[in-house]
């Protein structure tokens, strides 16, 4: 955007008047947002960090203990935290990679007209707008060890496996409803974010294509692709940073980290150290560990995904 | 083959493949819907059925009457509407700061707006928690701060490439008349970027209408409980009552649902006023 030249010098003095006069007008706007995000984000941050220092002490801040890295070393050296990461980013690779294919796929059946068109739409948003405690639950009704819809299918109809599987009784086979939900749910978002995408590709382009003698595969790897750039980096970027934040089916799916603390996501290991322990200390050491690391890959992400693009 | 019927084929084929696609997206909020219809007896059933041979309107009964459902709706609509008002106004008014006015600083403010899209909500629960207790904020309004809060970034981010798209020549023609800043922003800007706000909308009442881990810690009140917990708690003090759980859970889809059946008509068009576009 920008760069648009002012064509009269009339409205370019204006402009230049105007510049001096921002800084009021652009106080007072911002003040709300300002205090909310220095109130509940910023501030709190900066606490966090500190917080990860001490050995803290809820009811008496002033009585806790300054202990350096500790807490850090503590996570790292910690087999039920490097539990929880291996789960956690294994869920992140599976998860981004399948929504993002079908996410891409349902966007390009969707993105003709035809009959139905809106309908398709909506349906397969419906999982999105589902909240992720009311779709947790349905699914482990679903994954349930007895009577499960699941074990049924994959037992009595499809015949697949000899007898019931236990679902949430190994720490690994846990992982798959938690997963499937997580694909199923996001889906629908992936799709309507590929979909605003094509839908600004100019209709002209794969004109001029066709009379050129492009067949859609062609049209598809040079000129849907390249121009969905932007969309894709995008949704990597946000899929990875809400994989690796994966807290609510974890948490309902697991109880916390069932069986033997080996389920965790690093979420629900910082839940379950700082309210569940009272170990603030350590929590906190967590999640900056965990703000760390998100950073980190969203920057390598972006600049992976820039190099492909130049 | 000539071209017509093979572009009808394609489309026939498509057709067909989102059909068997909507199976998978649909039969769990099915089996849901019809769990939620079935008498308690029936919740273990083998085989399991998507069409039960009773249905019963018990579990919404029960659901409703027992558990305090109707109350925790009430909750979770005051705070899901009063978050999103919050966040349209606070984020449009941000993000028009820094799509239309200029002071120094602007950029680097911008950026630090942007690190709440990278820090985990969850991470914050921590320091948020000292932050509400040092204000007695363990109630409605701590919610809703805190929700408008977690928001702000990302809809400031989306609204800021909305305004970029506005064109600029309605301003300076309203410039010239001495409007000011406020009535650029409330008259022009705003009504003009509906599709975006629409957005905005929609993420943000899902956002508060189904946030969990938050309101976990903050609430400790059991009258002020939001709809997120109260089916969580259901869950675990009522083991086996599936068919509640989800009659409770259908109940509370109902509002997120109206609310984006009213906003989706400028989804897709929204999303690509939001500069995330290709």
């Amino acid at each position: 955007m920008g760069g648009v030249g002012r064509p009269h010098h009339s409205q370019q003095a204006m402009h230049t008047k105007r510049r001096y006069s921002d800084l009021i007008p652009a106080l007072i706007f911002l003040l709300p947002g300002l205090v909310l995000f220095a109130l509940f984000f910023l501030g709190p941050m900066l606490y966090s960090l500190r917080i990860s220092f001490f050995e803290w002490k809820i009811v008496h801040p002033d009585r806790s203990v300054f202990v350096g890295f500790e807490n850090y070393q503590r996570a790292l050296s910690d087999s039920i935290f490097q539990r929880a990461i291996l789960n956690t980013f294994a869920y992140t690779v599976i998860t981004v990679t399948a929504k993002m294919i079908l996410g891409l796929g349902v966007a390009l059946l969707l993105n003709q007209h035809m009959p139905g068109r809106t309908f398709f739409r909506l349906a397969y948003y419906l999982p999105v707008i589902t909240s992720w405690v009311i779709v947790s639950l349905l699914f482990e009704y679903m994954f349930n060890g007895q009577a499960g819809l699941v074990n049924y299918i994959l037992k009595d109809i499809l015949r697949l496996i000899p007898k019931d599987v236990l679902w949430f009784a190994d720490p690994i086979l846990t992982l798959v409803p938690i997963i499937l939900l997580d694909i199923w749910k996001g889906i629908g978002w992936a799709a309507i974010i590929f979909l605003a995408g094509l839908q600004a590709i100019p209709a002209e382009l794969y004109e001029a294509a066709r009379v050129d003698g492009a067949d859609s595969l062609a049209q598809l790897r040079y000129i849907t692709w390249p121009l969905l750039g932007p969309t894709t980096v995008f949704l990597v970027v946000v899929l990875v940073i809400g994989g690796l934040n994966a807290y609510v089916p974890f948490q309902l799916m697991t109880n916390g980290g069932d069986p033997m603390d080996l389920t965790h996501s690093v979420l629900t290991l910082m839940y379950e150290a700082t309210f569940g322990r009272i170990d603030f200390g350590y929590g906190a050491a967590i999640s900056y560990l965990l703000t760390v690391f998100v950073f980190i890959i969203s920057l390598i992400e972006l600049r992976l995904m820039r190099q492909q693009a130049a | 083959m000539d071209r017509t019927s093979q572009r009808n084929l394609g489309t026939l084929l498509r057709i067909v493949i989102l059909i068997l696609g909507l199976g998978f997206v649909l039969l769990p909020i099915w089996y849901m819907v019809v769990t939620s219809f079935k008498p308690q007896t029936m919740i273990f059933e083998l085989p399991p059925r998507l069409w039960p041979q009773i249905w019963t309107l018990k579990n919404y009964i029960a659901a409703f009457g027992k558990d305090h459902f109707g109350l925790y709706f009430l909750n979770s609509s005051k705070v899901a509407i009063a978050s999103t008002l919050l966040t349209v106004l606070i984020s449009s008014m941000l993000a028009f700061v820094f799509a239309r006015l200029r002071f120094p600083g602007k950029e680097t403010l911008f950026y630090i707006f942007l690190l709440g899209m990278m820090v985990p909500p969850v991470m914050l629960i921590i320091p948020q928690f000292i932050v509400a207790k040092w204000l007695s904020l363990f109630n409605h309004l701590g919610l809703i701060l805190v929700y408008t809060t977690m928001n702000i970034s990302m809809q400031t981010f989306l609204l800021r490439g909305v305004f970029e798209n506005v064109p600029r020549d309605l301003e300076e023609a309203a410039l010239i008349d001495g409007a000011g800043p406020w009535t650029i922003f409330w008259s022009i800007i705003l009504p003009l970027s509906w599709p975006g706000v629409s957005v905005v909308i929609i993420n943000t009442f899902l956002y508060s209408w189904e946030e969990f881990a938050w309101a976990n810690v903050a609430i400790k009140n059991a009258s002020q409980r939001t709809l997120p917990i109260g089916i969580a708690l259901f869950q675990s003090e009522h083991l086996t009552e599936w068919g509640q759980v989800f009659a409770a859970s259908l109940v509370a889809l109902v509002p997120v649902l109206v609310i984006f059946i009213i906003f989706q008509r400028h989804f897709v068009q929204g999303i690509s006023t939001t500069g995330l576009k290709g």
